[in-house]
C-alpha cells in the first residue's frame, strides 16, 4: 500500500513540476494550428535565432566535451599539487548564478576592462557572437568532467597499465582502452552540455545584446517574443527547444553501443 | 633474458617500499617474491616492469639498463592480480592487443592468437567477453595476452590472489607445466609460502623493504638465514631462543632420558592424514606437534592427556639474525 502510495506521489510530482508545465506550453504552441506555429517559426527572426543556437551549441559542446575529458583525466590520474583547487573550479559553473558569469565577462571585455582593447582592434566579444560562445562555454562546462571522473576512478588504472606493457604508446592506450571504457559517461556528459548549452538564458542574455537578428538567441528570442506579447511565437520556438533537446538525448540513446 | 636489480631503493612519502635492493634473476627461471603485505615485492616487480619508477639503482634486463626505459619498450609480459582485463573487448581482441597496437599483419595475429588460445585452454571462448569468463578463466586470458608480444620476462603480480582455493591450487600446477614449455625468464609475487614452494625454482624472501634471503624452496626450509625466514616458510615453535618445526617435535607416551620434558594436551585437531596437536609444557610454554594420523591413534591422544615431547631438530640464530625486522628510524 505505502509502495503504491510512495510511486504515486513520485510521479505527482514530477507531473506537476516537470510534465504540466512543458506540457502546457505544447498545447498552447500548437492551439491555433500547425501552420500557425510553422509560421511563428519561420519567421527570419526565428530562423537566425535557431541557426545561432546551433552554431554556439556547435562549438562549445566539443570544445567542452574535449577539455573535460582532458580535466577528468588530470584530476583522477593525474599527480600534481592543487587538484583539489581544480576540482572546486570545476564546479563553480554550477554554483554560481549564470548571470554572474555575464557581468565578469562584461567587466573582462567590456570598456576599463582587463581585456576591453580588444574590441579596438576590430576584436568584439561583448554583444557578439564570440562573447555569447564565451558564456556558453563556461555556464556548460563541469558536465562532461563530473560524468566521467567517478567512472575513471572505477575503472581505475590497471587495465591502462596492461595496456602500457603490451607496448602501447599513451594515445594508443587512451583510444583503445581509457576511451571506450568512459564512452558512456562522455556522451551522457555531451547530452547534459548541449542541454544547457541551447537552454542557456542568463549568462548568454548578459552579454549578447540582445539585438533581433543578431545576437538573439533562440532562449532569448523566446523571452522577447513572450515580452511582446507574441505568446503564439514564443510557445512555438520553446516547442523547437524542447524537440532539439529531445532529439539530442533520443540519437545519443541510439548511438550508443550495447553494454557487454 | 636474465634480470639484474642494483641498490633499488623506492620511498612512498614517510615509507620505505625499497631499500638498496639488489636482486638476480637467472634467465629461465621461475622465481617467487615472497613476503608479507608492505614488503615491498609488488613494488619490486613494478620496479621491473616499468610502472614504477625508483628513486635509486638500475634494472637491467639481459645486459640492457632499462632504468629509463618506458614499460612499454621493456618487452616485460605483465599479469595483475585483478586481472586487468580489457572489459570492452572480446577474449580474442583482448590476447590480440599487443599485436595490433604493434600493427603486426591481420593473419598473423590471428595465427598467434588462436596458438595462444589452445595453450591456455580457452580455444571455444574467443568471442566472450571477460565478464562472461569465471576467474581461473580471465586469469588465463591475461597470461595468454602477456604472452602473445613474447615478452624476455613475465611478471606475475599475485596472479592466484583472488581466486578460490581449488582453482588456485589447479592453476598453480598449470603455470609451472606452462614454464617448463615456454622457457620464458618468470617473476612471480606472491604472500603464500606454500605458493612460492610449490611453483618457483627460486625464491626471494622481503621483509621491510630487504632482501631476507635468496635460495631454492629447500634451502630456506632447511637452512633459514635469519628467524624471519624461519618463521615466515613454515609454522615454528619458538622455545627460548631456539625454534623448532612442528613435525620436529617427537611425542611420547613415556618419559626418555634426555631432552623430553613434561607437557599436557590441550587440543588434537585433525587434518586429514596429518594431526596437528596443540600442548602446554610444564614451564608454560605453548607448542604444536605435527603427527601423521598412525602416529596420533599409536599415542591415543586426548584433551588433557599428559604427554611428553622432545625436539628431535632445533634451530638457533646468531644474535645478528635474531632480530631481523630492523628498527628504522622514523
Amino acid at each position: 500500500m505505502s509502495r503504491y502510495l510512495l510511486r504515486f506521489g513520485v510521479l505527482g510530482y514530477l507531473a506537476l513540476i516537470l510534465l504540466v508545465p512543458v506540457g502546457f506550453v505544447f498545447y498552447r504552441a500548437f492551439e491555433h494550428g500547425f501552420a500557425h506555429a510553422w509560421d511563428a517559426v519561420t519567421t527570419p527572426e526565428a530562423l537566425h535565432a535557431l541557426w545561432l543556437t546551433l552554431l554556439i551549441a556547435a562549438i562549445a559542446v566539443p570544445v567542452n566535451t574535449i577539455v573535460g575529458v582532458i580535466l577528468a583525466l588530470a584530476l583522477v590520474r593525474g599527480r600534481f599539487s592543487g587538484r583539489g583547487l581544480l576540482n572546486a573550479v570545476v564546479d563553480l559553473p554550477l554554483a554560481i548564478s549564470p548571470v554572474i558569469v555575464g557581468l565578469g565577462l562584461v567587466l573582462l571585455y567590456g570598456r576599463g576592462g582587463w581585456l576591453g582593447g580588444l574590441a579596438d582592434h576590430g576584436l568584439h566579444i561583448l554583444f557578439a557572437v564570440p562573447g555569447m560562445v564565451l558564456a556558453t562555454m563556461f555556464v556548460s562546462m563541469p558536465f562532461v568532467v563530473r560524468e566521467v571522473v567517478p567512472v575513471l576512478r572505477e575503472i581505475g588504472i590497471e587495465q591502462e597499465q596492461a595496456a602500457e606493457t603490451l607496448g602501447a604508446a599513451p594515445f594508443q592506450v587512451f583510444r583503445r582502452v581509457t576511451f571506450p571504457a568512459i564512452r558512456g559517461a562522455v556522451a551522457y556528459g555531451v547530452v547534459l552540455t548541449t542541454a544547457r548549452a541551447i537552454g542557456e538564458f542568463g549568462a548568454v542574455s548578459a552579454v549578447a545584446g540582445n539585438v533581433e537578428g543578431k545576437t538573439q538567441t533562440l532562449p532569448l528570442y523566446v523571452k522577447a517574443q513572450f515580452d511582446g506579447f507574441d505568446t503564439a511565437g514564443a510557445y512555438a520556438s520553446s516547442v523547437v527547444l524542447a524537440l532539439i533537446a529531445i532529439a539530442v538525448v533520443v540519437s545519443l540513446r541510439v548511438l550508443q553501443p550495447k553494454e557487454h | 633474458m636474465g634480470i639484474s636489480v642494483v641498490d633499488v631503493s623506492k620511498q612512498f612519502n614517510a615509507f620505505t617500499a625499497l631499500d638498496e635492493v639488489s636482486v638476480a634473476i637467472p634467465e629461465g627461471s621461475l622465481t617467487a617474491l615472497l613476503g608479507p603485505s608492505g614488503s615491498g615485492k609488488s613494488t619490486l616487480l613494478r620496479v621491473i616492469a616499468g610502472l614504477e619508477e625508483p628513486d635509486s639503482g638500475q634494472v637491467l634486463i639481459g645486459d640492457q639498463d632499462v632504468t629509463d626505459t618506458p614499460a612499454r619498450s621493456r618487452g616485460v609480459g605483465m599479469v595483475f592480480q585483478h586481472y586487468a582485463a580489457f572489459k570492452h573487448m572480446t577474449v580474442y581482441d583482448n590476447v590480440a592487443f599487443g599485436l595490433s597496437v604493434r600493427k603486426r599483419p591481420r593473419a598473423e595475429i590471428s595465427k598467434r592468437v588462436h596458438e595462444l588460445l589452445e595453450l591456455v585452454q580457452l580455444e571455444g571462448l574467443a568471442k566472450r567477453y571477460p565478464a562472461q569468463l569465471s576467474g581461473g578463466q580471465r586469469q588465463r586470458m591475461a597470461l595468454a595476452r602477456a604472452l602473445a608480444v613474447e615478452p624476455s620476462v613475465l611478471l606475475l603480480d599475485e596472479p592466484f590472489g583472488a581466486l578460490d582455493a581449488r582453482v588456485r591450487q589447479e592453476l598453480r600446477a598449470w603455470l609451472r607445466r606452462l614454464h617448463d614449455e615456454v622457457h620464458v625468464t618468470t617473476i612471480i609475487v606472491t604472500h603464500d609460502q606454500e605458493e612460492a614452494m610449490e611453483v618457483a625454482g627460486q625464491i626471494v624472501v622481503l621483509n621491510e623493504g630487504r632482501v631476507e634471503q635468496v635460495g631454492s624452496p629447500r634451502e630456506l626450509y632447511e637452512q633459514p638465514a635469519n628467524e624471519f625466514v624461519m618463521s615466515f616458510v613454515g609454522p615454528v615453535n619458538r622455545l627460548g631462543d631456539t625454534f623448532v618445526r612442528p613435525h620436529d617435535v617427537e611425542v611420547l607416551n613415556e618419559p626418555d632420558g634426555d631432552g623430553s620434558s613434561e607437557a599436557m594436551v590441550e587440543r588434537v585437531v585433525h587434518l586429514g592424514f596429518e594431526v596437528r596437536v596443540e600442548l602446554i609444557r610444564e614451564d608454560g610454554q605453548h607448542l604444536t606437534a605435527q603427527l601423521t594420523q598412525e602416529q596420533a591413534e599409536q599415542l591415543e591422544l586426548e584433551h588433557g592427556q599428559i604427554v611428553y615431547v622432545r625436539p628431535s631438530r632445533e634451530t638457533t640464530f646468531s644474535a645478528a639474525a635474531r632480530r631481523p625486522d630492523r628498527q628504522r628510524s622514523a
